[in-house]
């Protein structure tokens, strides 16, 4: 007789307005198996494992939980049928211990006995191998302690089906160690474990099976024996229609920015950035590629002169005059020597735009400064705004309107205009088109073509391979905070991009 | 000695209201609403249970003291806890902004104590000829025999029942916060509500009981001010800025009933110290009526040089929450 599935998904379908994150989909998860998903970025991997935690409802198909057809409508659904999720953003107290963590919200004697609750996870800890404090304040936890305390959460609460969305993206090689070895033992224990990652290397090391997917497209489930990664990466690529972008040849190339071994801890004292270098040259756009999370983020930052750096310089090249050394200096000292970088933060509305304010009000976040009268000049700032609205087809009730009633892709046309109003020499962008539809997308990689034919030099962060192919001229790959190699976006090969970006352990484990 | 003796009495006299606000704000506060209303809470609980037995002693023959104590008892809790829940409403429900819609409870309420005192006042015949006797009196009923052991008796036996409530409640409420579920659960909202509701809490009830809890306790000291400190009757603006010492007070004792309590005395010691300190001028005066707030500053300053995450305010108080706010 053939076992009962934990969870088997039949043609499930899930539309967010116009877009489809998850197309007809077909899963399976054995009882007491790791399955692996795959998919790059906005693959609909999050999605899919979002209806099964309740946050999410199906549009279409089926889900099957131990053989038996299911509605799942809220978090507590997905509870009672025993599936835990572990979210890559932790929902914990700060001020509270573990253990008061772990019994939040739970029903029970209206008396705490803290004492017996945090022995019965002690129990649960040992048992699978959590090395886990109860009486432990979460403040004073490191993420992977942090994140044990989910799991160990999840588990308090009588999970059989645990899904962990990216669980390796914020943890060091050998708190990775230690999670897989728990995994390993929860499988033993009869326990379905789906792990989202893109990762290959993880996915190869930890999983039974490897599921992919692809645009919101369910490709192939593979026992993980049978896979290499270049099998997966090309499963998880496919072959695609390659975009029209009008690529010129770069035109008057001068050194702009050098940086030069830079490393940058974040805040929990991790390496975010180790030892990167690169040149970045007027007239040309340089893509920078990598996984989310693999220090796109710090290395933009540090050239804007907002993320503190802890060894390296970074030089900038002027069109005339000296040299100027920019690490070390304050965003303002920078904007004050005369060196233009705009930057246009991976956080709209948080870093770049006042959602409250309007379009006015957020042209002048740059220009208020200018003219040095005691009234603040309006009407250039306007003006701006009604010329950005106009030229890049801002679809707006006016320019009073406050940014956060807009559409993201709106948004994104006002932040990347209002950056390029400024005549910058060095044009920084992150996930220009993250979350915007496919003509808002081409009119911004017109804007960044443009920019580079009038000799700005440009670097940009993104996402899909193959837009990065088509639209830059050079791509550095970032590997885990290291720069794992700057090539030529018209010779490279997606396949090539994936490998560097993925890489496999052995450079890492050289220098821990 | 003897001086000193009154002078601890009438500390603690003072602290009492004050211990009450104080409590009521901390509870509220743990929920995540910071709930400056409080100081007006106060003025209607007192004047509500002024009235109350003020009809009832005018309207019996031969008033019996328990039942107006009880009688203002059930009238301050109605009118601080319709207090609380106005605010629960405006800011838990339509999520207003919780300092505008508190410090408007608060003018609101001050409004609404002088103005029902002004009333029952011409009732009674002019200003200060209110008078509850008989109900006061229960209210400042000591304990029989153990008020009367010399120096014990008076430092600790010589209070109404009000003064051991606050004593009692304050306790009760560090004990709920610190060693019950629905504790653990209260402060878990107040600190991030969406992990709290993630947890399957339910933040909107919480936040409603804990507010109009809290604002009832706050009540209550205003009852003993009118009953107790004043003896059963209304002065206009007689419960002065103390409410607003309630609230400095809550973070003197960081966010811990139980620290209110020693903190209170300390509070209505510093208030009161000016009148036994001599050789004061006006001026001077004005200046040694400054001290709680001083103390409270500096008690800031020390606790946020620590920098121990267990001594900050709850970290969401403040801020409405919204599920489906981003």
């Amino acid at each position: 007789m053939e076992p009962v599935n934990a969870i088997e998904l039949k043609g499930v379908t899930k539309r967010f307005g116009e877009v489809t994150a998850n197309d007809n989909v077909n899963l399976t998860v054995r009882k007491g198996e790791i399955l692996s998903i795959l998919g790059e970025n906005g693959s609909g991997k999050t999605t899919l494992m979002n209806m099964l935690s309740g946050i999410y409802f199906p549009d279409e198909g089926e889900i099957r939980v131990n053989g038996e057809t299911v509605t799942i409508r809220s978090p507590k659904d997905s509870f009672a049928l025993g599936i835990g999720m572990i979210h890559q953003h932790f929902k914990l107290i700060q001020i509270l211990t573990a253990a008061e963590n772990i019994i939040l919200g739970l029903p029970g004697s209206g008396r705490l006995n803290m004492k017996q609750v945090e022995r019965e996870i002690a129990e649960l800890t040992a048992r699978y191998g959590f090395d886990l404090n109860p009486a432990q304040k979460i403040y004073d936890m490191s993420v992977s302690q942090k994140q044990t305390v989910e799991i160990v959460k999840v588990l308090y609460r009588g999970a059989d089906i645990l899904i962990l969305d990216e669980p390796t993206a914020v943890l060091t090689p050998q708190e990775t160690e230690k999670l897989f070895a728990v995994l390993r033992n929860m499988r033993e224990a009869g326990k379905s474990i789906i792990i989202i990652t893109h990762k290959l290397n993880e996915v190869l090391e930890l999983s039974d099976r490897v599921a992919v997917l692809r645009k919101g497209k369910y490709i192939d489930t593979v026992p993980t024996k049978e896979a290499t990664v270049e099998s997966l990466t090309e499963m998880m690529v496919g072959e695609k229609v390659t975009l029209d972008i009008h690529r010129t040849k770069p035109e008057g190339v001068k050194k702009r920015i050098e940086m030069r071994g830079i490393t940058c801890r974040n805040k929990e004292g991790l390496k975010v950035l180790k030892e990167a270098s690169f040149d970045a040259y007027s007239g040309e756009i340089l893509g920078v590629a990598g996984i989310s999370g693999s220090g796109q983020k710090e290395l933009l930052e540090s050239v804007a002169g907002l993320q503190p750096i802890e060894s390296g310089e970074i030089l900038y090249y002027p069109p005339e005059g000296a040299t100027e050394k920019i690490s070390g200096m304050k965003a303002e000292d920078i904007k004050k020597l005369g060196i233009t970088l705009s930057f246009v933060p991976e956080d709209r509305l948080g870093m770049g735009l006042v959602g409250s304010m309007d379009l006015t009000d957020n042209m002048m976040i740059r220009s208020y400064k200018e003219g040095g009268k005691f009234f603040a000049d309006r009407k250039k700032p306007k003006k701006l705004a009604e010329e950005i609205v106009s030229q890049l087809e801002v679809v707006t009730p006016g320019v009073d309107t406050p940014v956060s009633r807009l559409s993201g892709g709106n948004v994104q046309k006002i932040l990347v205009g209002r950056e390029i109003a400024g005549n910058p020499t060095v044009l920084m962008v992150a996930y220009p088109v993250r979350g915007l539809d496919i003509n808002s997308s081409y009119t911004i990689y017109n804007l960044l073509n443009e920019q580079k034919k009038k000799g700005v030099a440009v670097i940009c962060v993104g996402e899909d391979l193959d837009v990065l192919l088509a639209l830059c001229d050079k791509i550095l790959v970032l590997n885990s905070g290291r720069v794992a190699g700057i090539v030529d976006a018209r010779s490279t090969t997606k396949e090539e991009l994936g490998l560097m970006m993925t890489g496999d352990g052995e450079e890492k484990k050289a220098d821990e | 000695m003897n001086l000193l003796l009154t002078f601890i009495q009438k500390a603690i006299g003072q602290g009492v209201a004050i211990l009450f606000g104080a409590t009521g704000e901390i509870v509220t506060e743990k929920s995540g609403n910071l709930n400056l209303g409080i100081p007006g809470i106060m003025y209607m609980g007192g004047i509500a249970g002024l009235m109350g037995a003020f009809f009832y002693e005018n309207g019996t023959e031969n008033p019996n003291g328990f039942v107006g104590f009880l009688i203002a008892i059930v009238c301050t809790l109605a009118a601080s806890a319709l207090g609380g829940l106005l605010y629960s409403f405006l800011t838990i429900t339509l999520r207003a902004n919780q300092n505008v819609v508190g410090l408007a409870l608060t003018t609101f309420g001050v409004g609404f104590g002088n103005f029902f005192g002004g009333s029952i006042s011409k009732l009674a015949g002019g200003v200060g000829q209110i008078s509850v006797k008989t109900t006061a009196e229960a209210f400042r009923a000591q304990i029989p025999v153990l008020s009367e052991i010399p120096v014990v008796g008076d430092l600790l036996f010589s209070y109404g029942f009000l003064t051991y409530l606050s004593v009692v409640i304050a306790l009760g409420m560090t004990y709920f916060l610190k060693r019950t579920r629905k504790g653990l659960n209260l402060r878990a909202i107040g600190e991030d509500p969406a992990t709290a509701d993630a947890a399957g809490i339910n933040v909107s009830r919480y936040k409603y009981v804990a507010t109009v809890t809290g604002a009832a306790i706050a009540g209550i000291g205003g009852l003993y001010f009118v009953m107790e400190y004043l003896g059963g009757t209304w002065s206009n603006n007689g419960f002065g800025d103390r409410g607003w010492l309630a609230i400095a007070l809550v973070i003197l004792a960081l966010w811990n009933p139980a620290n209110a309590i020693w903190g209170s005395f300390v509070f209505g010691g510093l208030y009161i110290l000016y009148i036994y300190l001599p050789g004061l001028t006006r001026a001077t005066q004005e200046l040694c009526k400054m001290l709680p707030y001083v103390v409270t500053i500096v008690v800031l300053v020390i606790t946020s040089k620590r920098n121990k995450q267990e001594n900050q305010p709850p970290a969401s108080l403040g801020e409405a929450y919204f599920r489906e706010d981003r």
